[in-house]
C-alpha cells in the first residue's frame, strides 16, 4: 500500500471516528447487547462464516439453506436455523431459556432494536432444549443398503439434552 | 441458466465448509469417535435426494386392529401434535378409520395419512408452489411459502390435511409449524433424512403389530418392493389415478 | 341521437355523506373482523378442517363472479355496437372493478397468512387454476382500467372498440377459471365437473346485471337524474333472460349428477335430505332467487314498476348469496368418498355430515367486501365522470325522440 494511499485512509477513518464519536456517547444506552452464543463454531471466526459476513448476509444464507433443506433435503449444518438457535440461545443463570422477542433472545436483541419484522418463530421453537426434546432418532433404522449420514442428531456440545 | 450457476456455486461452498468443518469440530466435539463417523458420513447430508429413491409404505390391514391406535399416538408425540380439545379444528396427521362394508357386515380398521400420491392433486392446486413433491416422492408444505388458502385441503381426496387453527408453541425441531398454514404428514421426512423409518411405522414394529412396512418402492430388492410383488397392495380411491405412495393389504 | 354529457355527482348532501359513513362503518367493522381472526387464528371463526372455506368464500366468489358480469353492460356497448348501451359503459367498468376490489379484499383477508400476499403475487404454480386466477384478477383491473380510460379521454375513443373486446374476452376467461376452481376438484363430488365453467359464466351475467340495476336505480333516484324507460326496460328484460339461464344450468347441472349413481348421495343431499343446504337452495336460490324475480320481471303490469323491477333485482342478489352457499358449503359438508359403498368412521369426522356455522367476524368481513365495493363507486362518480347527466329516453335512444 502507498504511503499516499494510507495516509488517506487514515484520515478518513478519524474523519468516521470524529463524526461517530458523539454517537458512542450514548451507545452505551442505545446500542443492542447481543447475548454471548453457547460455543465457537469455528476456531477462525467464531460463528461459522466471519461475524461481519453473518451480520450483513445471515439472512441470504439462511434462505438459501431453507429452501434446499426444505426441497432437496440438504440437511447440512451449517446454515441450519436449529443449529443457530442451539448456539446462539443461552439460558440465564436461573437455567431460564429467553423467548423470542426479550431482548435478551439472540436475534430480538438486533430486530427490536432494527425494528425488522421476522416471522421465523411463528413455525420454528425457539427454544432449543424443548425443539429436540420429542426426538428420538436412535431407534430403527432405514432398510438396509441406504445411506444414512448421521448416527444421531443432538445438540452441539456443552447442552445436556 | 443462472439456477445451475447458484447451485453450482453452493456445492462449492458446501466442500469449503466440509473442509473447515473437519478441521474445526474437532476441538469441539468431546467423543472423537462420534466426530469421525459424521465426517465420514457427512458427504451425503449435501446431497439432494433423487427420484431414484421412491418411499413409500405398505399397510397390512389383516394385522391393524380395531381400537389401536399406536401409530397415531406416536406420530402426536414425535411432531408434538398437541391439541386443544377442538376436535373440529385440531390438527390430525394420522387418524384411525373404521371401515363398515353396509352388504355385508365387514369391518375394517386402517391408518389414514397423506398417500403420498405420485400424482398428488394438492401440488397441483397450490397457487403458490407451496404444496410440493420432493424427488423422492415425499409429499410436503413448504410452510415458508404457505398463504394458508387451504385450496390443497379442498383438492384432497383423503382429508389428509389440516390447517393450523391457532397459535402454536413449543414446536418440535422435526415439525415446525404455525398459525395461519397448511400441514399433513410429512412421512417423517426429517427422521427419514437422518436414516430413520417414520415414527408410526417404528411404534407399530416396536409393539410388535407389523401391520406397517416402510421401505423405497423403486428397489427391487426391498422389503415392500418384495411383498407388494408377492401379495399386491390397494391404493384407496384408485380410481383416481393418483399412483399414492401408500398401499394397503386385505382391504 | 344527444350526445350523452358525463358529469360528476355533486356529492355535499347530507344523503351522500351518510352513505359514505354507513358504507364505513362496515368497512371498519370488517377489517375488525380480520384483524380478530388473524390475531387468534381461525379456530374463532365458524371454519373447521372440514369446512375450510366458509362464509368469507361465500361473499368474495359472488363479488368476484358479480364483477365480471357487471362488465357486461360495457361490452355490449363496445363489442356490439349497441349504441342504447353506450351512456352506461363508464358505470360498468367502474362497477366492475369497485366489485373485485371488494372480493379480493375478502378473499385476501381470510387467508391463513395475508401478510404474504406479495407470495402469491410473485410466485405462480401455472398447473393451478387459483394462480391462473391470482394472473386474471390483476389482469381485469389492467385492462378495464385502460378500457375506461379510452372511453373518458376523447383523443383515445378510437381504441374503445379493441379495448372492450379485450376486456369482454379477459372477463370471459375470468369467471371460466372462477368456476374452474370447483370444476377442477375431482375429490368432491358436488364439484368436479366442466359444467361449472360455464355456468359461473352464466351466474356472473345475472348477478352483475342485478347488482348493475340497482346501483343505476339508487344513482339516479339519490341524484334526481332522469333515467328513461327504454334503457331500463331494456335492462329489466335482459336480467329475466339471464335468470333463465342460470335456472337452466342450474338443471342441466342437478339431473346429470341425479342420472350417475355414484352421485346420488350428494345429490340427494342438496335436494332432499341436508337440512339447510335443501332449504337455501329450494326457497333461497330457486323460488326466490329465479321463480319470484322472473314473474316480478316478466309479469306485465309488475315488470313497468320500478320499486318491483328492484326487488327482482335485490332477490336475483340473495338467490345469488344462496347458490354460492349451496356450492361452497354444502359441497364440502357432504363427506368425501373414501370407500364408495362403505361407512367410515373416525376421529376426523369422516363418513358424517360436516357442520358450519357462520360466525359473526366472517359475515362482517363479507359484507365489508361489499360495502368495500360500493364506496369506490359511490367515491369515483363524485370524482370523475361517470355517470350521464340525464338517461332519459331522447338520450338514449336514437328512433325514440
Amino acid at each position: 500500500m502507498s504511503v499516499g494511499l494510507y495516509k488517506k485512509k487514515l484520515s478518513l477513518l478519524l474523519a468516521g471516528l470524529i463524526l461517530t464519536l458523539p454517537l458512542s456517547l450514548f451507545a452505551e444506552g442505545i446500542l443492542p447487547t447481543v447475548p454471548k452464543a453457547k460455543a465457537k463454531a469455528t476456531a477462525e471466526y467464531g460463528c461459522v462464516n466471519p461475524v461481519a459476513d453473518m451480520r450483513r448476509n445471515h439472512m441470504k444464507y439462511l434462505l438459501h439453506h431453507r429452501d434446499q433443506t426444505m426441497h432437496k433435503g440438504i440437511r447440512t449444518k451449517k446454515y441450519s436455523l436449529a443449529k443457530c438457535i442451539a448456539c446462539h440461545v443461552t439460558p440465564d443463570k436461573n437455567g431460564k431459556y429467553p423467548k423470542f422477542g426479550d431482548n435478551d433472545f439472540f436475534c430480538s436483541s438486533c430486530h427490536n432494536y432494527a425494528a425488522v419484522t421476522i416471522d421465523c418463530f411463528q413455525c420454528h421453537n425457539d427454544n432449543p432444549k424443548s425443539a429436540y426434546s420429542s426426538l428420538n432418532l436412535n431407534r430403527q433404522s432405514l432398510p438396509e443398503g441406504h445411506e444414512k449420514f448421521t448416527s444421531n442428531d443432538t445438540l452441539p456440545s456443552g447442552d445436556a439434552k | 441458466m443462472s439456477h445451475i450457476e447458484s447451485s453450482k456455486n453452493a456445492a462449492l461452498t458446501r466442500r469449503k465448509f466440509l473442509g473447515s468443518a473437519m478441521a474445526t469440530t474437532a476441538g469441539l466435539t468431546i467423543a472423537p469417535g462420534v466426530l469421525l463417523f459424521r465426517a465420514a458420513q457427512a458427504k451425503p447430508a449435501a446431497q439432494a435426494v433423487t427420484s431414484k429413491v421412491r418411499w413409500g409404505l405398505l399397510i397390512d390391514n389383516t394385522k391393524c386392529s380395531t381400537g389401536c391406535d399406536d401409530c397415531v399416538t406416536a406420530c402426536k408425540t414425535v411432531h408434538k401434535l398437541e391439541g386443544h380439545n377442538r376436535p373440529e379444528t385440531d390438527v390430525q396427521w394420522i387418524r384411525k378409520l373404521t371401515v363398515t362394508d353396509k352388504q355385508t357386515g365387514h369391518v375394517m380398521s386402517l391408518p389414514m395419512m397423506c398417500q403420498h400420491c405420485g400424482n398428488p392433486p394438492c401440488v397441483d392446486v397450490c397457487p403458490t408452489g407451496a404444496s410440493f413433491k420432493r424427488a423422492d416422492g415425499i409429499v410436503l408444505v413448504d410452510r415458508h411459502i404457505c398463504i394458508g388458502c387451504r385450496y390443497c385441503m379442498m383438492a384432497c381426496p383423503y382429508k389428509a390435511r389440516s390447517f393450523e387453527h391457532e397459535v402454536v408453541h413449543d414446536q418440535s425441531v422435526s415439525a415446525p409449524r404455525g398459525k395461519g398454514t397448511v400441514e399433513s404428514c410429512t412421512l417423517c421426512v426429517y427422521r427419514v433424512d437422518h436414516g430413520k423409518i417414520p415414527a408410526c411405522v417404528e411404534a407399530c414394529n416396536e409393539a410388535k403389530h407389523g401391520a406397517m412396512l416402510f421401505g423405497d418402492l423403486n428397489d427391487p430388492e426391498s422389503e415392500i418392493s418384495k411383498r407388494l410383488t408377492k401379495y399386491g397392495g390397494k391404493e384407496i380411491r384408485a380410481d383416481l389415478g393418483l399412483n399414492t405412495g401408500v398401499r394397503y393389504q386385505g382391504i | 341521437m344527444k350526445k350523452a354529457n358525463f358529469v360528476e355527482i355533486e356529492g355535499r348532501s347530507a344523503g351522500y355523506l351518510a352513505l359514505l359513513g354507513f358504507l364505513g362503518i362496515f368497512i371498519l367493522a370488517a377489517l375488525g373482523s380480520s384483524f380478530y381472526m388473524e390475531h387468534n387464528g381461525h379456530h374463532v371463526t365458524g371454519m373447521t378442517n372440514q369446512i375450510v372455506w366458509g362464509m368469507p368464500h361465500v361473499f368474495a366468489v359472488f363479488l368476484i363472479v358479480a364483477a365480471s358480469g357487471a362488465l357486461n353492460i360495457a361490452s355490449i356497448s363496445s363489442v356490439f355496437n349497441k349504441t342504447a348501451y353506450k351512456p352506461l359503459a363508464r358505470l360498468s367498468g367502474l362497477l366492475a372493478i369497485s366489485l373485485l376490489l371488494g372480493g379480493l379484499m375478502v378473499l385476501v383477508l381470510d387467508l391463513g397468512r395475508p401478510d404474504r400476499l406479495i407470495i402469491a403475487m410473485t410466485r405462480y404454480n401455472f398447473r393451478s387454476i387459483f394462480a391462473w386466477n391470482m394472473i386474471l384478477y390483476n389482469g381485469f383491473f389492467l385492462i378495464v382500467g385502460i378500457y375506461l380510460w379510452t372511453m373518458m379521454q376523447r383523443s383515445l375513443n378510437k381504441y374503445t372498440h379493441y379495448a372492450g373486446f379485450a376486456a369482454f374476452i379477459w372477463r370471459l376467461t375470468l369467471t371460466t377459471g372462477t368456476g374452474s376452481i370447483f370444476g377442477f376438484l375431482v375429490a368432491r363430488q358436488a364439484y368436479d365437473s366442466a359444467i361449472m365453467a360455464p355456468m359461473f359464466v352464466i351466474m356472473s351475467f345475472s348477478f352483475g346485471l342485478a347488482i348493475f340495476l340497482l346501483v343505476l336505480l339508487a344513482a339516479y333516484n339519490w341524484t334526481h337524474r332522469p333515467l328513461g324507460d327504454v334503457i331500463f326496460n331494456t335492462l329489466k328484460n335482459l336480467l329475466g333472460v339471464f335468470v333463465a339461464a342460470v335456472l337452466y344450468f342450474v338443471i342441466v347441472q342437478h339431473l346429470t349428477n341425479i342420472y350417475m349413481a355414484k352421485d346420488s348421495g350428494v345429490e340427494a343431499f342438496i335436494l332432499l335430505n341436508g337440512g339447510i343446504y335443501t332449504k337455501l337452495f329450494w326457497i333461497g336460490q330457486i323460488l326466490l332467487g329465479s321463480l319470484v324475480p322472473l314473474a316480478l320481471l316478466y309479469h306485465p303490469t309488475w315488470g313497468k314498476s320500478r320499486t318491483l323491477v328492484g326487488v327482482a333485482a335485490m332477490l336475483v342478489i340473495i338467490g345469488g348469496m344462496a347458490q354460492m352457499y349451496v356450492i361452497i358449503i354444502g359441497g364440502q359438508a357432504y363427506p368425501l368418498s373414501l370407500f364408495p359403498g362403505m361407512e367410515v368412521q373416525s376421529s376426523f369426522f369422516d363418513g358424517v355430515v360436516n357442520h358450519y356455522a357462520p360466525s359473526l367476524s366472517e359475515i362482517m368481513l363479507g359484507l365489508g367486501g361489499m360495502a368495500t365495493a360500493m364506496i369506490t363507486v359511490v367515491l369515483a362518480i363524485k370524482i370523475l365522470r361517470f355517470l350521464p347527466e340525464s338517461l332519459a329516453d331522447e338520450v338514449v335512444d336514437p328512433q325514440h325522440s
